[in-house]
């Protein structure tokens, strides 16, 4: 019962974090373009219960940060307004899907006040929406990434493992190639290929490419054993000697039986890709400013002042953690399964 | 010694294969260092048609490659466009450091891994082996950006450490012993940082190697015939495992080096990463192409030592193939 649970958990949570990242519009409470100049690097704002005069509030509230008169850069509370927090509010508008636009927010304070709940940067942007935005990207090019990585490398491994001969040499010494070379200088390598000042959307789309690319490789060793062994169970050699067509045997007898490794393989690239993407960034060779993205908001880290003083710069890596511990257990989990379906 | 000489051959043809691929992919790029120098307005289009034919980039393809080939046999990886040197003279400082850093991680990594899985696997779902595995997924969970930002703010804040490059401004004037502390103190954090990011995937594979030999039957039998445990353990089942081991430390080269190439850039190591950040950024082709031939040279030497290591421990194999 504990293990059930323990799985609901992460599946979950793992869920959630999906969600969060794909509507980052609704979760965050603003743009992540939008910037408030006068508060660089101000603190997350704490949500208070009792107020000044020490009277409790069932609802939330947040005062707004001003600059502190005896240093410069550091803030405190102006205690003289307090602005509650209200769950779907309205505010700035921006792109669901496709051509739907929306103003309406999971959360949000009224006008002049500001709830900042991971902190700014240093233009003052929001923390926590840049990261909701960032984490689409960083997600996104980890999901397309190892599908376009799964989609080439399935597709090689089991056209190299059912036909054999010299298809399978060819693409084998190539997987070898692949994979023998440090994954980073061949991303590097791949990545010096491609113009250095593109759109964001371009280098999204690149970075996906790049990423898959690089990636193909161990897919397609790893299904290539396993269709391998699979086109000599009996019953696909039962198929065949009925007169089955190759096309036949491969979809209806083959590819299922490698779906569970698949996903598998899946679960462990996904993470892996996400990296890849969250160090291309982090080196500036990725995607860039304003956008944002998982691994050009960590890129921040670098600069000295930020790495000593604001601890909060550092919740884009938390999240990364929390990100890669749930993808790391679902993997080990499907891996448990897969090898007790396969004996 | 035929199997060597296999191994060694294999190794030059994926040498010459990384080669084609690198320098087909990198001449396919569509903007190159003149397409930059001629947007500089100091720059006159005559200079620059006069610097293409001076560097030969304005021959096809095969012609550069075999131009670059005789260049690489002379030591030189071609000429850096950006640096105005040969590549090989900035390369050979920064392969050395580059060498220094991952010798030392790899070592300390194998040191910590070692005792720890070995430690895991006599404790097999006991406390020890919980807690151990907790802690090595957890650190195989940090991206390995975190880790090295996580040492650089550990040393700015202590101040024990310096946070970047590998000598102080002092240290040439300083005595031998003087400088030998200085490079010690500078190389600590880009050691810990490549190791700790080794580490976890380690500790896996010692202790699932370890767990394979532990439920063998000969290792059953010694235990009945009341070996004592740490003999056990150090003459009997470790050797049996070193193996599988061996070949990871093949494998792992790879990762390492490219754990390497960021760990240089984050706590500036004067490695081979900063250098090739920068190419890219210049789009100094040939200093890209001679540090991903580099890291794959590596690399086969690398497997290269796992493998006569391997033949060296294993009398099985060299029964094989003699």
């Amino acid at each position: 019962m504990n293990k059930r649970r323990r799985t609901i958990f992460v599946v979950t949570l793992l869920a959630a974090l999906h969600l969060f990242v794909i509507f980052p519009g609704f979760f965050a409470p603003y743009d992540y373009s939008a910037q408030e100049r006068e508060l660089p690097f101000a603190p997350p704002s704490p949500l208070h219960f009792v107020d000044a005069a020490g009277d409790f509030h069932s609802r939330p509230f947040v005062y707004s940060w001003k600059e502190r008169p005896d240093s410069r850069g550091a803030y405190e509370e102006d205690r003289t307004q307090m602005f509650k927090v209200r769950l779907f509010a309205m505010g700035s508008p921006y792109v669901v899907v496709g051509p739907w636009t929306s103003r309406l927010h999971l959360f949000g304070v009224a006008a002049p006040g500001r709830i900042f709940l991971f902190g700014t940067d240093d233009f003052g942007r929001d923390e926590f929406s840049r990261m909701l935005y960032g984490g689409r990207i960083s997600l996104f090019a980890g999901l397309l990434g190892a599908a376009v990585a799964l989609f080439a490398g399935s597709a090689l491994g089991v056209v190299s493992g059912y036909y054999g001969k010299w298809v399978d040499a060819v693409v084998m010494r190539l997987v070898e190639l692949f994979l023998a070379l440090p994954w980073l200088y061949l991303l590097f390598a791949v990545r010096a290929v491609l113009p250095l000042r593109i759109k964001t959307t371009d280098a999204f789309l690149l970075l996906v490419g790049v990423v898959g690319l690089v990636g193909w490789a161990r897919p397609a060793r790893l299904l290539r054993g396993i269709v391998l062994s699979a086109k000599e169970r009996n019953f696909v050699l039962a198929a065949r000697a009925m007169g089955a067509s190759d096309l036949h045997i491969l979809r209806r007898h083959v590819l299922p039986q490698t779906y569970g490794t698949m996903l598998t393989i899946a679960a462990l690239l996904v993470p892996q890709f996400i990296l890849a993407e969250v160090t291309l960034s982090f080196l500036g060779l990725g995607v860039g400013e304003p956008m944002p993205s998982w691994g050009n908001l960590l890129a921040e880290l670098q600069k000295y002042s930020v790495l000593t003083s604001y601890w909060w710069m550092y919740l884009p890596a938390i999240a990364l953690v929390v990100l890669f511990l749930a993808y790391q257990w679902t993997s080990a989990k499907l891996q448990e399964k897969v090898a007790v379906v396969n004996t | 010694m035929a199997r060597v000489a296999r191994r060694i051959v294999h190794g030059l043809l994926l040498l010459a294969g990384v080669s084609v691929f690198a320098f087909a992919l990198l001449s396919a790029a569509p903007g190159n260092f003149f397409d930059e120098l001629r947007l500089n307005p100091q720059v006159s289009p005559e200079t620059v048609a006069a610097l293409k034919i001076q560097y030969g980039m304005d021959r096809p393809l095969p012609v550069r490659y075999l131009r670059w080939v005789a260049s690489v046999a002379r030591g030189q990886f071609g000429y850096s466009l950006s640096y105005h040197c040969t590549v090989g003279s900035l390369l050979w400082l920064r392969a050395r450091n580059t060498l220094l850093l991952t010798g030392f991680a790899t070592l300390l990594a194998w040191m910590v891994a070692l005792p720890w899985g070995v430690l895991e696997a006599l404790h097999r779902g006991g406390w020890v082996d919980r807690m151990g595995g907790a802690v090595t997924a957890v650190l195989l969970a940090i991206p390995d950006v975190l880790l090295g930002l996580l040492l650089l703010l550990f040393a700015a804040r202590t101040g024990w450490f310096p946070t970047g490059g590998m000598a102080s401004v002092d240290a040439a004037s300083a005595a031998f012993l003087g400088r030998l502390q200085d490079a010690a103190l500078h190389l600590f954090l880009p050691v810990v940082a490549l190791a700790l990011g080794t580490i976890p995937i380690l500790v896996r594979h010692v202790r699932s190697a370890m767990v394979g030999v532990l439920d063998s039957p000969f290792v059953e039998a010694a235990r009945g015939h009341g070996i004592p445990k740490w003999r056990l353990i150090y003459r009997h089942a470790l050797p049996a495992a070193t193996n599988s081991l061996i070949s990871q430390l093949g494998f792992s080269i790879g990762a390492l080096l490219s754990m390497s190439l960021l760990m240089e850039v984050v706590l500036s190591w004067p490695g081979l990463g900063p250098l090739v950040l920068e190419a890219i950024l210049a789009r100094d082709v040939y200093v890209v192409i001679a540090a991903v031939m580099l890291s794959s040279v590596f690399l086969v030497i690398g497997n290269l030592v796992a493998d006569l290591l391997l033949y060296w421990s294993d009398p099985r194999i060299r029964a094989v193939s003699p």
